[in-house]
């Protein structure tokens, strides 16, 4: 059927694709983006996503409410957030280290708890039908649209506004940038970076069950491919600047989409190849944008990364 | 003792091991101390479903360490390990964080196999040499590329490596199942399989392959480098503050991209072995996860290649008992990776507690004040 759009199906794809896949990409990168301002790196959170996503899916399970089940999702999201801030408020501890510590052991609970998960079908997110004008089936397909999208959308300018204009923020970006101007102002670092780290993990557990709730919508072991990790050079790319992350995880859903989309118009060969496509345009991005002698323009001067 | 080391042990209440032999008790005490807490913490965790802890460390010793059999099977699984946590360790020395082995692996296995096949006319052991120079090759350039990126560009090791490890399994799915592959694997895409005199074969007397004598000879190798030429010395002192290094003229980029490639080396002949070992032709089952694993030994290890060999004879035993522990316990498969995120987290919290055995000097002016 799409053969009688030709190239435009390609293109409705890829926006349908931007749609749908860029909302775990949204959430992870907004997420992170409050826990970098705040000055700590968490890599972690691709064992939070997959676990999200156990926990989303066994949340929906058992209540039949899929919006339970991203509740859960975010509940036990912040709870890694948590580790991840408490064990980085140990002296002398590598917060690279425990992003890459809890991301292996995030995974591996997920799939230690998921095991009973993966045959049952639990209830899905639904979704809006943005395209009900829309003639082609195509289209409308494409304009299928879940509320955590536009609940994403929503927050990315929510927390734009919050880091720019209102105390918290500034806080926010005080410990980020210069802990000695905070602690002398008067406020304690460690609860700040802790909070700002346990969001980060609700986010992106909250993405997780997108993942298992709406699209791909089950939960097995393959579930993410390094969206979480994808998410973390997003934030780079887009300079700690939240609607910047909206952008950036648009493009990134559209480049996942092309590989399927270009398959359904009946180019099969290098599906691999297209398969690593949105790993490929994340290091051109970084390495693009990254320089061995300036500092990352705009970042948090207490990010280890940057230093 | 001296009266100023007796001073010391009397503010410090009687302790008064002399700073280096302090240093190096706790080198050894401090993982151990790790490890231990790492299993009773997985213990708590198993009383918390119902299950006995002590019936898991008896199996995971039966599994991993109490038959010839295990022994034998834990070695096995331990010798990838010693190879692609150099992979980590290797860059480590430097100060970077570097988790791609696992692409690494792939694609030094993929190209062994490929010269391999293609050189099927040659004799064995120029063309076992051959192929673990292909295999370092193509992992020692993987991750070059990482340290490059980082030294040229500041790209950020830690997720540049990351992704090239997705883009190398990408790579490797794409080659094995198109333009390398063998056109009589149908069910399971394969490269054309190597000629049965250029496999690896076992130790006499034990039923293990050499490939974990060479893993163990890599890390002997490299602590000896590291800890004990002037030329590791230069890496660690670069390492430890860059800016120093560069002013006292040490080519730190230079050293930089060297240890990359040493690493990704270590991990390109890792896999080279297992598709020469174990395999014999490039698939999809190379995709084990080894270069993942291999993180954990090195961190576990405090990136010290000496200690990569019994942290991965750990984690390799660890493994082995993992079939064993799943049956009896019926215990899914994943409980020996929560085993092992556990381990990890134990060690990492422990790095807080560094230092402590050492008496500090700066207490005496302390006490002064």
């Amino acid at each position: 059927m799409s053969g009688d759009l030709g190239l435009w199906g390609v293109l409705i794809a890829v926006i349908g694709g931007a749609i749908r896949v860029s909302t775990p990409f949204l959430f992870v990168s907004l997420g992170e983006c409050v826990t970098e301002k705040s000055g700590r790196i968490n890599l972690g959170l691709e064992g939070t996503l997959v676990f999200g996503a156990m926990a989303g899916y066994g949340g929906s399970l058992l209540t039949g409410s899929p919006w339970a089940g991203v509740l859960a999702a975010g509940l036990a999201g912040t709870l890694f957030g948590l580790l991840h801030g408490a064990l980085c408020s140990l002296p002398r501890v590598n917060d690279i280290a425990v992003g890459i510590a809890l991301m292996l052991f995030g995974t591996g609970l997920a799939f230690f708890l998921g095991k009973p998960l993966i045959q049952p079908a639990a209830p899905m997110l639904p979704s809006i039908d943005l395209g009900f004008w829309a003639g082609s089936p195509q289209l409308r397909a494409a304009l299928q649209v879940n509320p955590l999208f536009l609940i994403g959308i929503a927050l990315a300018f929510a927390i734009a506004f919050v880091f720019r204009r209102t105390r918290l923020g500034l806080v926010l970006r005080m410990v980020g940038d210069s802990s000695d101007a905070a602690r002398a102002m008067g406020y304690a670092i460690l609860p700040v970076r802790i909070g700002a780290t346990a969001f980060g993990g609700f986010m992106a557990g909250v993405a997780g069950a997108y993942l298992s709730l709406y699209y791909p919508g089950s939960w097995n072991e393959g579930i993410s491919s390094g969206q979480g990790l994808i998410a973390v050079a997003l934030v780079i790319f887009a300079r700690w600047r939240p609607v910047a992350c909206l952008g950036a995880a648009l493009i990134f859903g559209g480049a996942g989409a092309l590989g399927p989309a270009l398959q359904s118009i009946g180019i099969t060969q290098g599906y691999y190849l297209f398969y690593a496509a949105p790993y490929v345009l994340t290091l051109a991005i970084l390495i693009f944008t990254s320089s061995p002698d300036r500092a990352l323009d705009g970042a948090p001067r207490e990010l280890s990364i940057t230093r | 003792m001296t009266s100023v080391t007796q001073g010391a042990a009397a503010r410090h209440g009687g302790f008064s091991l002399p700073e280096r032999q302090a240093r190096q008790a706790e080198a050894v005490l401090l993982p151990v101390l790790a490890i231990l807490a790492g299993f009773l913490l997985f213990g708590l965790f198993l009383l918390a479903f119902g299950k006995s802890p002590m019936e898991f460390y008896q199996l995971v010793w039966r599994g991993g360490f109490g038959t010839g059999f295990s022994i034998s099977n834990t070695l096995q699984r331990a010798a990838p390990l010693l190879l692609t946590a150099l992979c980590v360790a290797l860059p480590a020395q430097l100060g970077l964080i570097v988790i791609g082995g696992e692409g690494a692996f792939v694609l030094g296995g993929l190209a062994a196999a490929a010269a391999g096949a293609a050189f099927a006319a040659l004799p064995a052991v120029p063309a076992i040499a051959l192929m673990a120079a292909t295999g370092a090759f193509a992992g020692g350039l993987w991750i070059g590329m990482v340290g490059l990126l980082r030294t040229r560009r500041g790209v950020n090791e830690t997720i540049s490596s990351l992704l090239f490890a997705y883009i190398a399994v990408a790579l490797f799915n794409h080659l094995v199942e198109g333009p390398l592959r063998d056109p009589a694997s149908l069910n399971k895409p394969s490269t054309l399989p190597l000629p049965a005199e250029f496999r690896i074969g076992t130790i006499p007397g034990l039923d293990v392959h050499w490939g974990f004598v060479v893993g163990t000879l890599a890390c002997l190798v490299s602590a000896f480098v590291i800890g004990r030429t002037s030329f590791g010395f230069s890496a660690r002192i670069a390492g430890g503050n860059p800016r120093a290094a560069a002013v006292q003229g040490l080519p730190v980029g230079r050293l930089v991209v060297l240890f990359c490639v040493a690493g990704g080396a270590a991990a390109g002949i890792a896999g080279m072995i297992d598709v020469a070992a174990i395999h014999g032709n490039a698939n999809a089952a190379l995709i084990a996860g080894y270069g993942y694993t291999g993180i954990l030994v090195a961190f576990l290890a405090r990136q010290n290649p000496l200690a990569i060999i019994p942290m991965a004879i750990l984690i390799g035993g660890i493994d082995a008992a993992g079939g064993l522990v799943q049956r009896r316990m019926q215990l899914p498969d994943a409980t020996m990776l929560v085993l092992q995120g556990i381990l990890f987290i134990a060690m990492l919290a422990s790095e807080t507690l560094s230092g402590r055995l050492v008496p500090r000097r700066a207490a005496s002016t302390e006490a002064a004040r």
